[in-house]
């Protein structure tokens, strides 16, 4: 057992890989020469579905992908984008490194941290609302402080313009 | 081309080798062991310890030896102090998350980290006032434990299941210096041959839960030898404490198991350390056996030898060829059945590698005896001995439906045996012999490769090696008798009287064996 | 342009004239504004001219190395019978870099272009381009794009009616600074952890999929059918400095100037007029003090190098830093260069992608003495550690990430070694709470 480190099981895994989203998924193995190229793509694909991946998400992707699940797992945990736990129903990235924190990115965190009611780096607001995390370089250095919720990308983002932002999400 | 060779200097010492081969194999030709971790000859480099990086002139940089090829006239150096600079600093990087566990690591005193850091670490830390890395001990498998503390990330283990095992159960999980070998929980190391990770790791963070504390390294003897556990005949190390076996391990023979052993072989080994042996001769007299001298026994087994008009040898698989060689030609030239019994499971390859399995024949010297007469039809044979006139027993332990055919055979039957057996209340004459693991011997695996073992432990009471006794009892009595004193007289005896061995001499076995029938020389 | 502000009489706006115009991002719009002319003409060139073409232009690569494009080009072998393939790294994650996604998302047929006229130049039949997981917006216009350009003919079986197949397939990161990195992203295209390879092989011998294959920046790509369409000799001629360094580069500045952006300049231009013309030099009353020219990977400059520095790959090594992305992070007098230096460690070490031993604990052994230092605990003795472990992190490794770790923190010592003796004196007030 892996428990030690961390990785969420799931009560009563559906899968994922049914349907259309299978349909989907076999429909781009015309893409690749490999199958295990999609292995990116469908784990974006659970995530997208499920909000995160869990250890039987990560079972299904390795059989559809002819993997192992410690094989997926390892890629998992190499790319930080992908949840390994559940998160809030709005996952917030905020960016904080040197270029962002030159132009006030901490103050914008702790901002998004205290009206977002996280009060804390990777915690999930009790209401189920949010969850935080600092990022390291969002790519958009010439817009402090960029963050990241969910899918948009919102440049510019200053401690007085946060709680109308989060406002926008229920 | 494959062969074209070229010259390059290695700490002043010029070699020539193959085109293409990498300076770190290079190096061992030229005598040098370049330090390395994550490189291994059976495994894919990925070059990622840096351990091994070497000055090669000319280059702007110091170079990886362990996936860097050689070119002719290129100068190497291993031991220039920006080289062990280097070296210094990868030792000091590893050490900086290293638990300064030795007095309680099974690894300690054949830890690779542990050597180096001897050999040109640091003598002190610069990594004083922060907390080593943490995480907690998983089990992986049945035998394998991960102390992820002691990780270097050599990632061995992971090439060892991706790669030769073919069955990536384990994973590099993370990244950075969060980094660990990761399992799914939905998968556990119970590859067949997975003991081979605890092996591969070259500090104490992949350990045998079979050796976990037995002993330390220091205070085992090491004895080469010849897995008994199949016909594949892997090299193995008999290791003891205190002439107690306490573990197996592989043995590097690249023409037969490369670096490998599976894990059934590794871990039947405590049949070597049984206390119910039989430690003297024991003769019948009436209806009791009683203890005598060897010179007592050998007469009484030369007459019994003597008188017989049809002789039935059955013999273990693990008899050596000195063995089995002997006993049959003490049994002489009349009606003789001779058969080994050869218990079988499933064929379990090693992906990987081409032509190494544990093989469905479970004895090690299955060809060997066949060469020598010893036929299989363990059925026929066991029939055959209720009818003949002697029947001889060597090192078999019998299962109770063949006690019970044999029940006939009471007041013919010899036994040379290792282990107490019920059988032997019924026997004429109970000969102590020794197992594999207190002889020297010779097997002859799959492949027909004649290859020797060493004794690991010394022999229980007065037991003998069986050889010792048939060639004493074929020697005779006269003042030119020349009965073998050693297994390699033994050996050559019998290759004397055996067609199959006709031309081999125990002197050109060597470390790595030697198919029979082929030149001298041709294997290696 | 240097979007988001208008355009400056100092630019040379190629790549980023029509950035912020919503219309650019259209098939039809960008063919109004000349689009897919470039790659046509390319269609009509033999392999070996278009190859020829860009070499002459004197093109290379934008993502940080700087490489001749052309030459580049021309490694891939002919005629061997084996798919190629064109990787377009798209995967921006250089910290003070933020460029190509402004390509991406204001002129995703620019870069489709360019795409499949490199395609067409090393015989690839499939291009990926491999967008990091956290450019929501560009991918999202690229996704349009790439539609678009498949229903208009230009990608398919059928190129532009070439006769070529040209496929575009787009691929996303999903979190790893480290993919930007050539091998490393090849890796995470085929599934893999985003570990750097070892080379040999160069990709174009065996690269994605063991196959051979040519990985540009977004950039170089979007660059190249303007060359084609206006010759090399144009932009061979736009340049200011060496001749070694021609056509305009897109400079991302950020940090401590009034105007921060995108600003598209003729190379050679010289960093004074950039920052103080272009991007409106420092807030009020606050002067210069350091500049990271290329991407958070390269040395820092003192304000001295950075104002008599001619912008451009030789001007810029002439100062002890480099090109590197064209990233470029001003810092004014009231930046702590130790904090800042800390906060790239830090970054370094949470991107390791703990492969090599060096960067692995490197990485993150430097940013603890650092913090330390912030935390008033550093002592004398630090400098010559942080020094030997920055050496033993430059040149030791399969990539260059605990390099990049190493450069500003060897910098940082050289030029504001006072700093760092103010925090450990105790004439600094820590800056962080707890070190340990």
């Amino acid at each position: 057992m892996s428990a030690a480190h961390g990785h969420a099981a799931e009560q009563g895994h559906e899968p994922v890989f049914v349907g259309e989203t299978l349909a989907e998924l076999e429909r781009r193995f015309a893409d690749y020469p490999t199958k295990q190229a999609l292995l990116l793509p469908a784990l974006w694909m659970v995530q997208e579905r499920r909000g995160w991946i869990s250890e039987q998400a990560i079972g299904e992707v390795a059989q559809v992908l002819g993997l192992t699940p410690a094989y997926v797992k390892g890629v998992v945990t190499f790319y930080t984008m992908y949840h390994t736990h559940p998160v809030g129903r709005h996952f917030i990235q905020v960016c904080t490194t040197s270029p962002c924190g030159l132009c006030g990115a901490e103050e914008t965190m702790q901002a998004i941290l205290r009206h977002s009611g996280c009060g804390e780096l990777g915690a999930t607001s009790a209401d189920g609302r949010f969850t935080v995390i600092e990022v390291e370089c969002l790519g958009a250095c010439g817009f402090p402080t960029p963050v990241l919720i969910d899918d948009d990308f919102i440049e510019s983002v200053t401690p007085e313009t946060v709680p109308a932002l989060l406002e926008r999400y229920r | 081309m494959a062969d074209e060779l070229v010259s390059v200097t290695i700490e002043g010492a010029t070699v020539s080798v193959p085109k293409g081969m990498t300076i770190i194999e290079a190096a061992k030709q030229a005598g040098i062991l370049i330090p390395h971790y994550c490189y291994h000859p059976s495994l894919p480099s990925p070059a990622v310890c840096r351990m091994c990086l070497v000055e090669v002139e000319k280059a702007p940089k110091l170079l990886p030896a362990c996936v860097t090829t050689v070119t002719d006239g290129q100068v190497v150096h291993v031991n220039s102090p920006v080289a062990k600079k280097a070296r210094e600093a990868v030792l000091e990087f590893l050490l900086i998350n290293h638990p300064l566990d030795c007095p309680i690591c099974d690894q300690s005193g054949e830890c690779e980290l542990q050597d180096y850091t001897f050999q040109e670490g640091r003598a002190g830390t610069r990594y004083a006032e922060y907390a080593k890395r943490y995480n907690p001990v998983e089990e992986f498998g049945p035998d394998v434990l991960y102390v992820a503390n002691r990780c270097i990330l050599c990632t061995r283990c992971v090439r060892f299941m991706d790669d030769v095992a073919q069955t990536p159960v384990l994973n590099v999980s993370e990244r950075g210096d969060r980094a660990f070998i990761g399992i799914s929980p939905e998968q556990t190391l119970d590859h067949a041959w997975s003991g081979n990770v605890v092996d591969l790791c070259p500090v104490g963070s992949l350990l045998s839960k079979d050796f976990l504390h037995k002993a330390r390294a220091w205070d085992l003897d090491k004895a080469p030898s010849i897995c008994p556990g199949c016909t594949q005949g892997c090299n193995i190390s008999v290791e003891t404490r205190d002439e107690v076996v306490v573990r197996l391990k592989p043995r590097p023979n690249l023409e037969v198991n490369r670096h490998f052993m599976c894990d059934y072989g590794r871990l039947d080994y405590r049949w070597m350390n049984r206390g119910d042996r039989i430690e003297a001769p024991l003769l019948r007299q009436g209806d009791r056996l009683t203890a005598v001298d060897w010179d007592v026994a050998l007469d009484a087994l030369g007459t019994l030898v003597r008188s017989a008009g049809s002789t039935v040898i059955l013999a273990s698989g693990r008899a050596s060829v000195e063995s089995l060689g002997l006993v049959r030609r003490l049994a002489g030239s009349g009606r003789v059945t001779a058969a080994i019994r050869v218990p079988v499971g499933e064929e379990v390859p090693l992906a990987g590698i081409p032509n190494l399995a544990l093989r469905r024949e479970r004895v090690p010297n299955l060809h060997g005896a066949a060469m020598l007469g010893y036929g299989q039809e363990w059925g026929a044979a066991l029939e055959a001995a209720t009818r003949a006139d002697l029947v001889i027993l060597l090192d078999l332990q019998l299962g109770d439906d063949e006690a019970r055919v044999l029940a006939p055979s009471a007041g013919k039957l010899v036994v040379l045996g290792t282990a107490i057996s019920s059988i032997d209340r019924t026997a004429e004459l109970v000969l102590p012999v020794t197992s594999m693991a207190e002889e020297n011997g010779v097997y002859v695996n799959r492949d027909r490769r004649a290859q020797r073992y060493h004794q690991a432990r010394p022999a229980p009471g007065m037991a003998r090696p069986a050889w010792w006794v048939a060639g004493e009892v074929l020697a005779g009595q006269g003042p030119d008798r020349d009965a073998p004193s050693t297994a390699a007289e033994a050996f050559d005896l019998v290759a004397s009287a055996f067609d199959a061995f006709a031309g081999m001499r125990h002197a050109d076995l060597g470390f790595s064996g030697r198919i029979l029938g082929a030149q001298a020389g041709a294997a290696r | 342009m240097g979007y988001p502000h208008p355009s400056h009489p100092k630019e040379n706006p190629v790549l980023s004239k029509h950035f912020g115009d919503p219309a650019a991002r259209t098939y039809a719009g960008w063919v109004d504004r000349g689009g897919y002319q470039g790659l046509r003409k390319a269609l009509g060139m033999s392999r070996e001219a278009l190859i020829e073409e860009i070499k002459a232009s004197g093109l290379r690569g934008r993502g940080g190395a700087g490489f001749p494009t052309g030459l580049k080009w021309s490694f891939m072998p002919k005629d061997d019978g084996k798919p190629h393939y064109l990787v377009c790294n798209a995967d921006e994650s250089e910290p003070g870099t933020f460029k190509d996604r402004e390509i991406m998302r204001w002129t995703p047929h620019a870069l489709i272009e360019g795409c499949a006229l490199a395609s067409y130049a090393i015989a690839a039949e499939r291009c990926y381009i491999y967008i990091r997981g956290e450019f929501t917006e560009p991918w999202q216009v690229m996704t349009r794009a790439v539609e678009e350009a498949y229903a208009n003919g230009v990608l398919g079986k059928n190129a532009l009616g070439s006769g070529h197949r040209i496929d575009i397939t787009l691929h996303r990161g999903a979190g790893a600074y480290i993919c930007g990195e050539e091998t490393a992203l090849m890796n995470s295209i085929e599934g893999k952890r985003g570990n750097p390879r070892i080379k040999p092989p160069f990709p174009a011998v065996a690269g994605l999929f063991g196959m051979p294959t040519t990985i540009n920046n977004v950039e170089t790509l979007a660059a190249t059918p303007h060359i084609v369409l206006q010759g090399a000799a144009w932009y061979k001629g736009l340049c200011l400095g060496n001749p070694k360094s021609t056509g305009t580069k897109l400079v991302s500045v950020c940090g401590h100037v009034q105007r921060p952006g995108n600003y598209e300049i003729t190379m050679g231009t010289p960093m004074k007029e950039l920052i103080y013309d272009m991007c409106g030099g420092m807030r009020p009353g606050r002067t210069l003090k350091a500049v990271i020219p290329g991407g958070s990977s390269v040395p820092i400059m003192t304000a001295e190098e950075a104002e008599s520095c001619i912008t451009d790959y030789e001007g810029i090594v002439e100062k002890g830093s480099m090109l590197g992305s064209a990233g470029m992070i001003v810092m004014d007098d009231s930046a702590d260069m130790v904090y800042q230096i800390w906060r790239l460690a830090r970054f370094y070490a949470h991107e390791s992608c703990a492969q090599c031993t060096q960067c692995r604990e490197g990485t993150a052994w430097t940013t603890r003495i650092l913090e330390r230092i912030l935390a008033g605990k550093g002592r004398e003795a630090d400098f010559q550690l942080l020094l030997d472990l920055s050496e033993q992190m430059t040149g030791k490794t399969i990539c260059v990430l605990s390099d990049s770790c190493a450069a500003p923190i060897v910098s940082g010592i050289q030029k504001f070694r006072g700093e760092f003796e103010a925090y450990m004196s105790g004439a600094r007030r820590p800056a962080l709470a707890t070190a340990l």
